[in-house]
């Protein structure tokens, strides 16, 4: 290969590589491969560039929670809670924070206008659920945090029309200092249909693991709950209060996820004897270790193989 | 150099030949240095007249050609290769019909088929480096034979730098990566994948009276079994664990906290 022949990317092809490399950093991990890309572009403008359209995705896409300036509270930064370019809306505080997507901060903070929020109809269903996801979420994940948004119908004023909640749920463990770090992040989707009468819910878990001492392991696990019929709470809408429909989509969240966890564990369980046996044995079945010294006695390999019936087949 | 080294301890090892490529064209003054210190997936060719397989890497390929251990011919054929003395070339095709033997012999042993391909190379002064590969594929059409994977590899490289030094001894350095992947895909668990590859180093002095071969193959055997342990303990050890940690599976708890949200319901 004459690398002279090799012609240089031009500025765009750098710049989605750049992108590129940003976008795939595991959790926790965007600012360490900011530096290197940093060095390796050797190009401060082009980086500049990349950076601002790659970390505003990284962030959404691993729902990075940041403080408010006066610390009154903290936002999820997710697809949910846009509201406007850098802008993000955290129902519990009615806040919308200004945020800096390349330094990963919140610069400062608004109160959300009435446009902004959902009609008080919706928020009593949104903040029922938000308590009780808050509290399961506390139980089960030792570093969680959750959040809970309209995404469709936040103007429904009264019964009779459909409306839509995401819940957002994100852990993460950094142990750069052990080499280590993960994340675990779920997304469920809660449709509150009328005209069918029921609340349907559909949800997406990922997990992930980096550990990268002398080497670089990654753990990358994807799940999609959609048999909306296993997850529907069939009631009369009418009657159902805000506060019993965030009981049962919590319990469906909680069941499912910890469903998820099991098979998960599953899978830790069988794949190293199913699996790594699959590619590798542990110990030979002869028990001995391979006699390196007769090698050299080529008769021998031969007499090796016929007696093993073994044949060139490759 | 270092920066794009720490980028590719980051990347997903399922994206890294695409990094391996961007770093290539962003570093083409570093392409030495990046094709030999990063581990890519292995492919393989077959050879025109021995009809076997061999494995491809960078100490068998001179511009895009690469040189087979079973008939020391390029392929694509090139004019001007580049190829070992005699005495390396004697060393190299006894190198790996042994090493061949060691794989078939683990039909029962350690694999259970695979390609494995052996290159040697002069090196400084009467120094030469020896290169063993290995290449598996475990998953359910392949030579895998217990079908659970959706897609498996189990890949090892062994470079081994030896220098002789005075009173008929060596100086063996194995540098050994081993690159390992593995999917399933169910309804219950989702897409589950696990891969990347872990590096480990070892270094002897031995007297050369056993034969360099037999030096080398008894590193090389024990150098696997240290790293068999090594990725056992990471990939199956060390991921749980941070999965565990993130969301502690504690069954009694998660039964009463499902008991609690349904009791407080009215």
């Amino acid at each position: 290969m004459s690398d002279e022949e090799e012609t240089q990317p031009t500025d765009e092809q750098k710049i989605e590589i750049a992108k590129w490399f940003l976008l795939n950093a595991p959790a926790g991990e965007i600012q360490y491969i900011a530096k290197d890309m940093k060095a390796v572009l050797q190009d401060e403008t082009l980086y500049i560039t990349a950076a601002a359209e790659a970390f505003p995705l990284y962030n959404k896409s691993h729902m990075i929670c940041l403080d408010f300036p006066d610390r009154s509270g903290e936002v999820m930064v997710t697809s949910f809670s846009e509201i406007g370019e850098n802008e993000y809306l955290d129902p519990r505080t009615a806040q919308v924070a200004i945020v800096d997507h390349v330094n990963q901060v919140c610069r400062r903070a608004r109160p959300a206008n009435d446009e902004e929020l959902p009609t008080p109809y919706i928020e009593e269903y949104r903040y029922a659920l938000d308590i009780e996801v808050t509290k399961y979420v506390s139980e089960v994940y030792p570093k969680g945090i959750c959040s809970v948004h309209c995404v469709n119908g936040k103007d429904v004023e009264e019964p009779g029309m459909d409306f839509e909640l995401v819940v957002v749920i994100s852990a993460t463990r950094l142990s750069p200092q052990n080499f280590c770090n993960g994340s675990w992040r779920s997304i469920w989707n809660v449709e509150f249909k009328d005209e069918a009468q029921l609340v349907e819910v559909r949800g997406t878990l990922q997990v992930g693991a980096h550990y990268f001492e002398e080497g670089n392991v990654q753990l990358d696990a994807k799940h999609e709950c959609k048999d909306s019929t296993m997850f529907t709470v069939k009631l009369e809408l009418e009657y159902l209060s805000p506060e019993d429909s965030a009981h049962s989509v919590t319990t469906i969240i909680c069941h499912q996820e910890t469903e998820y966890l099991n098979s998960l564990q599953t899978s830790y369980s069988k794949l190293p004897d199913a699996t790594f046996k699959d590619l590798r044995r542990k110990l030979p079945v002869t028990r001995t270790l391979f006699p390196w010294h007769n090698t050299s006695q080529f008769s021998l390999r031969k007499d090796i193989q016929k007696s093993l019936g073994l044949e060139k087949k490759k | 150099m270092e920066a794009a080294m720490g980028l590719m301890r980051r990347i997903p090892p399922k994206h890294s030949e695409a990094a391996l490529t961007a770093l290539l064209s962003l570093l083409p003054h570093h392409s030495a240095d990046l094709l030999s210190q990063v581990d890519q997936p292995l492919q393989v060719l077959c050879d025109v007249d021995s009809g076997k397989q061999f494995i491809l890497c960078e100490y068998n390929r001179d511009a895009d050609s690469y040189r087979s251990p079973w008939s020391n011919k390029y392929h694509p054929p090139l004019d001007d290769g580049l190829y070992p003395s005699q005495e390396l070339r004697k060393l190299e095709v006894d190198a790996n019909d042994v090493f061949m033997v060691y794989l078939d012999q683990s039909i029962n042993r350690y694999y259970e088929g695979g390609t494995s391909s052996v290159y040697i190379w002069e090196h400084e002064d009467e120094g030469f480096i020896a290169c063993f590969l290995i290449k598996k594929d475990g998953s359910r059409t392949a030579d895998g034979r217990r079908g659970y994977l959706e897609e498996g590899s189990w890949e090892a490289i062994h470079v081994i730098e030896v220098v002789p030094l005075e009173e008929a001894t060596a100086r063996y350095c194995l540098t050994s990566s081993v690159m390992l992947s593995l999917t399933t895909n169910d309804e219950s668990s989702g897409n589950f994948n696990l891969s990347g590859s872990i590096r480990r180093q070892m270094n002897m002095d031995l007297p050369v009276a056993a034969g360099h071969l037999c030096n080398m193959g008894r590193m090389i055997e024990e150098m696997e079994s240290k790293l068999r342990y090594s990725l056992d303990q990471v990939y199956f050890g060390k991921t749980k664990e941070m999965v565990c940690t993130l969301r502690p599976p504690s069954e009694p708890v998660q039964t009463r906290l499902l008991e609690l949200i349904s009791k407080r319901r009215p």
